[in-house]
């Protein structure tokens, strides 16, 4: 970019101020608590909007400007990999299913943050979180539709993407990513942006964004690789805004803080149970590993979020106290989890596989404490089972936690030889806990978590089925009728990657990206 | 003090950029990454406009680095001259 700089008559700061404080007026017309109805109940008392400030005092006039420049490039990016068949450079196909992950479970958070945030800016009185959460509501439409359109272009080629939208809203495991940001668009305006602008954005959008597109870099995907970027560079104003948020409550009221740290140990924990999907995908789905999950969440947790609590704590902030449990789960988190999907392989939208020699080899350098101890004989047994093809695909259902909406797979912490199962009996039901933490978030808003939306329950309560399925009739087959209502098609888009059509279309295909036929 | 960063995407505008700051941070670490420059400091990092300017020949608006910027950690502060990120403890 050679931009050029016209000099400007005001200064950074004296233009931030015109442009934010200086738009806003105080009505005359109609009463502050009709314009802003929701900004009383949760709790938070501020005392003065104008001391909250955007540090890097980004107006929207040079909003327009950077942003265009970020889409001029990623789009010369896109066309690019498309009119090069780029998706043929990627190390293997097995690495198209992380995006079949992230555009069914991923791209439509993006969607909702843009929901999200248009809804907190619009309930702040002050101009200046107004201005932030409305670029941010910009930011997060704009991920949205440049994920779909990189990612479109896989589409056309591979299979379990076709209809992302609908699978985010009905697939079983979908509903975790999902649950999460239909928790915090709920919550009221402070809580929202303690979730996802400071939970979400500063504590952990690292783990996601960073590996994942360090992910797409290493496995020769130029496209995911700059949406990625493109994307991210919004978020350091989206981490800024989180942080800055959060300091902004803490300092305008001594009563905010108690509130708030129930807030950050309840997202922290939310948050990191979303991760677990992030977790598996480093670890087992990417054909070349960046780092690992488990030196992922020592840099940018441990290390990073160490010196963040550190900095909070002349606020009277302390680390959320599930950064102990999640210490231990650590060496544990994705080989769980990728079993599970592994199990699960005919009920989800993208395939899974055993690791080979080599890359048990790197699994148990990476996790001395625990992989040849706990998972590597439970994968050679699956591996052996399914040379002699006996592949096991799972079809009963998993009991799933109420609050997270993750089967109960995890174990206990410290003990990886037993799950870990909680329960809370509450107005004559029960409720069952993946973990205390996901138990003690119930507790404290039953009524809002009995209603949750769990995929198990609802298909046993026959509302997955396409409409019209009678699953009285003899040899009904519940998993293919649920397939249906899923819009996919098994033995296409599910099932083991040895077996898919993506492997055996991507052998072919390269083979003619590189010889004359 | 606790570690602050910058990561930028390695590309033919950050090189520079990443030379200034290597200039007026001397406790300023690079990390290379895949596709991506990650800066780390103790406690404090400044990105100043002029040693930009200096070495690219021409002048250089500090919001411009929104476009090339990936991740950060630490407290931020931007005006017309400088970006700073620090901790406070």
């Amino acid at each position: 970019m050679d931009m050029q700089v016209a000099k400007k008559k005001l200064g950074l700061k004296e233009r931030y101020a015109v442009m934010t404080r200086g738009l806003d007026w105080t009505p005359s017309y109609q009463k502050m608590e009709d314009i802003y109805p929701y900004i009383a109940y949760e709790g938070i008392k501020i005392h003065d909007w104008d001391k909250w400030e955007d540090p890097f005092r980004l107006t929207m006039d040079a909003y327009w400007k950077y942003q265009a420049e970020k889409e001029r490039k990623l789009y010369a990016i896109i066309d690019a990999f498309n009119q090069n068949n780029g998706h043929l450079n990627v190390t293997d196909a097995r690495y198209i299913n992380t995006i079949k992950l992230f555009i069914s479970g991923i791209s439509p958070l993006e969607y909702v943050a843009h929901r999200g945030f248009a809804h907190a800016g619009r309930a702040f009185p002050g101009a200046g979180p107004r201005v932030a959460c409305l670029m941010q509501s910009l930011d997060e439409i704009r991920h949205a539709q440049t994920q779909v359109h990189s990612i479109s272009n896989y589409n056309k080629y591979y299979n379990g993407m076709h209809d992302f939208h609908h699978a985010h809203d009905r697939v079983w495991f979908l509903s975790v990513p999902k649950s999460f940001f239909d928790d915090a668009i709920t919550a009221g305006p402070f809580e929202f942006m303690v979730s996802i602008g400071f939970s979400f954005e500063y504590v952990l959008t690292n783990l996601l964004f960073v590996p994942f597109v360090s992910g797409a870099a290493y496995n020769g995907d130029m496209g995911t690789m700059t949406f990625g970027f493109s994307a991210q560079s919004d978020e350091a104003r989206h981490m800024t805004l989180g942080l800055e948020v959060i300091k902004f409550i803490l300092e305008q009221d001594p009563a905010n803080v108690p509130i708030v740290q129930r807030w950050i140990d309840k997202w922290t924990w939310r948050g990191y149970r979303v991760l677990t999907l992030v977790a598996m995908m480093m670890d087992y789905m990417l054909p070349k590993r960046t780092m690992s999950w488990k030196e992922a969440w020592e840099v940018y947790f441990e290390e990073n979020g160490g010196a963040l609590f550190k900095d909070l704590a002349r606020y009277g902030i302390k680390m959320p106290k599930c950064a102990e449990q999640i210490a231990l789960e650590k060496d544990h988190l994705s080989h769980q989890a990728w079993s599970t999907f592994y199990n699960y392989a005919a009920a989800a939208n993208f395939h899974t596989w055993m690791p080979d020699e080599d890359e048990m080899a790197w699994l148990a350098a990476k996790y001395p404490a625990s992989f040849d101890k706990h998972y590597r004989p439970r994968y050679e047994f699956w591996r052996e089972q399914a040379a002699k093809g006996n592949r096991f695909y799972n079809k009963t259902l998993p009991m799933l936690c109420q609050t997270c909406q993750i089967p109960m797979i995890f174990t206990e912490p410290g003990d990886a030889t037993k799950i870990c199962y909680r329960e809370v009996d509450y107005k004559g039901d029960k409720y069952h806990f993946c973990s205390d933490h996901c138990k003690e978030i119930f507790e404290h808003e039953p009524e809002k978590y009995v209603q949750a939306w769990l995929p198990v329950h609802q298909i046993y309560q026959g509302n997955c089925f396409p409409e019209g399925t009678d699953p009285t009739v003899e040899g009904f087959d519940p998993l293919a009728a649920v397939l249906q209502y899923y819009k996919l098609e098994h033995g296409r888009d599910n099932l083991d990657f040895d077996i898919s059509e993506d492997k055996k279309n991507f052998a072919e295909w390269r083979g003619q990206a590189t010889k004359n036929i | 003090m606790s570690t602050v960063f910058l990561a930028l995407q390695t590309n033919e505008e950050t090189r520079p950029i990443i030379e200034a700051i290597l200039q007026d941070n001397p406790s300023a670490v690079v990390d290379e990454q895949p596709a991506m420059v990650k800066i780390n400091a103790d406690g404090r990092l400044v990105v100043r406009r002029e040693t930009i300017e200096e070495l690219i020949g021409r002048d250089y608006d500090l919001q411009e680095l929104q476009v090339n910027m990936i991740t950060m950690s630490g407290n931020l502060d931007q005006t017309d001259d400088e970006i700073i990120l620090f901790w406070k403890s």
